[in-house]
């Protein structure tokens, strides 16, 4: 025991010495391995820097059976506090997303769904703006550059899906994530911000309001990868594209329709 | 052969000269004060919306687009085709040209969401955009009618207005059909996307361009007291009723190839039969007054002589000038686009349902501008250069009939 008791100096300095050596591992690893974290997650996002590429290009796959109205709604108010914009019913308002109701006249069939920018693959909006300002990014989101929009409105009549808004108004209150400037046009950005944030982990507001664990309606993704959700689901249960026969082929699709 | 016309500045008598230019700059002056107000406020306080994108504006700018584009029909007669008998109106015809699309961009431009940003509209450009020829097509087009009239005024080089004048002429009709192509060219549209609109919009502006011609001869000559013959007006008051004819046909034309496909049966019921204001104006304003009854006007043998049948006659073609664009243009919009087809549609941003306009002061402000800047500035050129023949009277007129 005294021994034992004798000993028990000795063992403090041993026990301190052991912690000693996991802080400073523990420092040693951080200070090697966090930055390979890092790394790991900018490799899934992107840097500033570095330009999108058309080897991803993003879409949406929309599974109308199941969603209710109410998911709907959460769509577009999720839209609507994300990017800052409103509308109060006036025909000048801005929609970037809309709960569009459908009704089958012959069997009494109704339907809601979301409806926005369908992001194609060849953008008509994109090809009439005189200036360039309507553009498609290599990555398939179909954006406007708010510098070089000179507010023409050709884009609105363009478009088969009544996808954008022309700002009629002074704005206030406006948010980081979506800069808008009264007098262009704008529309659904697929929350590109988000994307360029968080890469093939980002989930657009919309389709954010409505999945949870147990039902995924919105399916965000990668089309060109196969092995992404959004293949995996449309391979296996296809889907449709609004307005196909125009041969636009947009990166959003309905399931259910 | 050599122009032998003497041409001269009108000398109409300064305190009427002012009168006229003075309503005229007011009328200028409210459509910039309008264009500013829209600017700083916001396109909410015109009756556009996001249904209706384009409204009054764009029906003044295309008018004066496209009868610029016809006006010039009496110089290419003249220089290209060689009808020696328009020879003394062809200066008139080009001034007239340049004056038109002077004010009808001018609209085009004011109307922008971001009328400030016209150096990026002239430095950045996308090619695939019908839009953007258009700005290239336009701008081009008043430098080489200033040129060609410049060639036809200085007597040393006369000898070059013919090609001048065949540049001239190749150039608006691709103007013409640039502006009918960019409603042509939507395809999601189901009143537009047919090629049928670039030719339509070529007859439809000679004959409102040749109306806005005479009209601005007879007004002129009478001002001035100059004599004009009525061969010269029987020429052209012909050639109004050929052009407003062709319109008909084409019009005709038109709606029977968007008839027999069955998907265009909703949209072809809508202009003909249920459109309200955009039917009364097609039936009423457009077939009745600005064809049917300027071609009475003209051909009526008990009016064929009569001045006062081929002024009204002019007037009733620019009547149906507008409500034809306010048809196509606003008209195209207001029907609900198709995006499933057999369903109804209803939301919040007016889906399924008829776009709603009513054009608000300041549109009409701005489009009546435009119109007074034109006529400011044939007046103006009008005063300064000789361009107008001091006298055209029937024996001239008789010898040289080719």
């Amino acid at each position: 025991m005294k021994s034992n008791h004798n000993s028990q100096p000795d063992a403090v300095p041993a026990g301190s010495s052991r912690r000693d050596f996991l802080k400073a591992s523990a420092a040693i690893a951080s200070v090697f391995v966090a930055p390979g974290v890092m790394l790991y997650q900018t490799s899934i996002a992107r840097s500033p820097d570095q330009a999108v590429d058309s080897t991803v290009r993003w879409g949406m796959l929309i599974d109308t059976n199941a969603m209710t109205e109410a998911d709907v709604d959460k769509c577009v108010s999720a839209c609507q506090r994300e990017h800052g914009w409103k509308s109060t019913g006036k025909p000048t308002d801005t929609q970037w997303i809309r709960k569009l109701d459908l009704l089958d006249l012959e069997t009494g069939y109704k339907k809601s769904l979301p409806m926005m920018c369908q992001h194609c693959e060849d953008p008509p909006c994109v090809d009439v703006c005189p200036t360039g300002a309507s553009f498609k990014r290599a990555d398939g989101i179909v954006l406007v550059d708010k510098h070089t929009c000179i507010g023409c409105r050709y884009c609105m009549l363009a478009c088969p899906y009544k996808a954008r808004s022309f700002i009629h108004e002074n704005l206030t209150d406006q948010l980081a994530v979506a800069p808008r400037g009264k007098g262009t046009v704008e529309s659904c950005t697929l929350c590109v911000h988000r994307i360029d944030r968080d890469g093939v982990n980002a989930v657009p507001a919309c389709a954010e309001a409505v999945n949870s664990a147990n039902r995924k309606p919105m399916v965000f993704g990668d089309l060109n990868d196969p092995n992404s959700e959004i293949s995996r689901r449309l391979a296996k249960l296809g889907a449709k594209k609004l307005r196909a026969d125009l041969g636009l082929n947009p990166g959003i699709r309905y399931q259910g329709l | 052969m050599v122009d032998q016309t003497r041409y001269s500045e009108l000398k109409v008598n300064s305190s009427r000269y002012w009168l006229i230019l003075g309503v005229l700059a007011i009328l200028a002056g409210a459509g910039l004060a309008a264009a500013h107000y829209m600017d700083v406020e916001g396109h909410h306080v015109s009756g556009m919306n996001n249904q209706i994108v384009w409204g009054m504006p764009h029906v003044f700018a295309i008018f004066l687009i496209i009868a610029s584009s016809g006006a010039l029909n009496i110089a290419s007669l003249s220089s290209v085709f060689g009808k020696l008998i328009y020879e003394p109106l062809a200066r008139l015809s080009a001034v007239l040209s340049i004056a038109l699309l002077v004010g009808g961009l001018a609209i085009l431009l004011l109307d922008l969401g971001r009328p400030d940003r016209l150096i990026v509209a002239i430095t950045y450009y996308n090619f695939k955009s019908i839009f953007a020829w258009n700005i290239i097509l336009y701008s081009g087009f008043i430098v080489v009618v200033a040129a060609y009239l410049w060639l036809m005024m200085e007597r040393r080089m006369h000898a070059y207005s013919k090609p001048a004048g065949i540049v001239a002429l190749i150039w608006r009709l691709v103007l013409t059909t640039g502006t009918g192509s960019i409603f042509g060219f939507l395809v999601a549209r189901e009143a537009y996307d047919t090629a049928l609109l670039a030719p339509m919009f070529i007859v439809m502006s000679f004959a409102f361009g040749l109306a806005v011609f005479i009209l601005l001869l007879m007004a002129s000559f009478k001002l001035d007291k100059r004599v004009l013959g009525d061969c010269h007006l029987q020429r052209l008051r012909n050639l109004l009723g050929i052009f407003t004819a062709a319109i008909f046909y084409f019009v005709l034309l038109f709606h029977i190839t968007k008839l027999y496909g069955t998907q265009n049966h909703g949209v072809e019921y809508f202009l003909l039969v249920e459109g309200g204001i955009y039917t009364a104006l097609f039936w009423l304003f457009q077939i009745g007054a600005g064809n049917l009854l300027p071609l009475l006007l003209i051909y009526l043998p008990a009016l064929k002589q009569s001045r006062v049948s081929l002024v009204l006659a002019c007037c009733l073609v620019i009547v149906g000038a507008f409500a034809q664009l306010y048809v196509i243009i606003i008209g195209g919009q207001a029907y609900p686009l198709n995006i499933f087809p057999g369903y109804e549609v209803s939301s919040s941003f007016y889906d399924g349902v008829i776009g709603e306009y009513m054009p608000s002061i300041w549109e009409l402000m701005l489009g009546l501008g435009g119109f007074a800047t034109s006529i400011i500035i044939v007046f103006m050129i009008m005063r300064i250069l000789p361009v107008t023949p001091e006298i055209l009277p029937d024996d001239q007129a008789s010898g040289i009939t080719s």
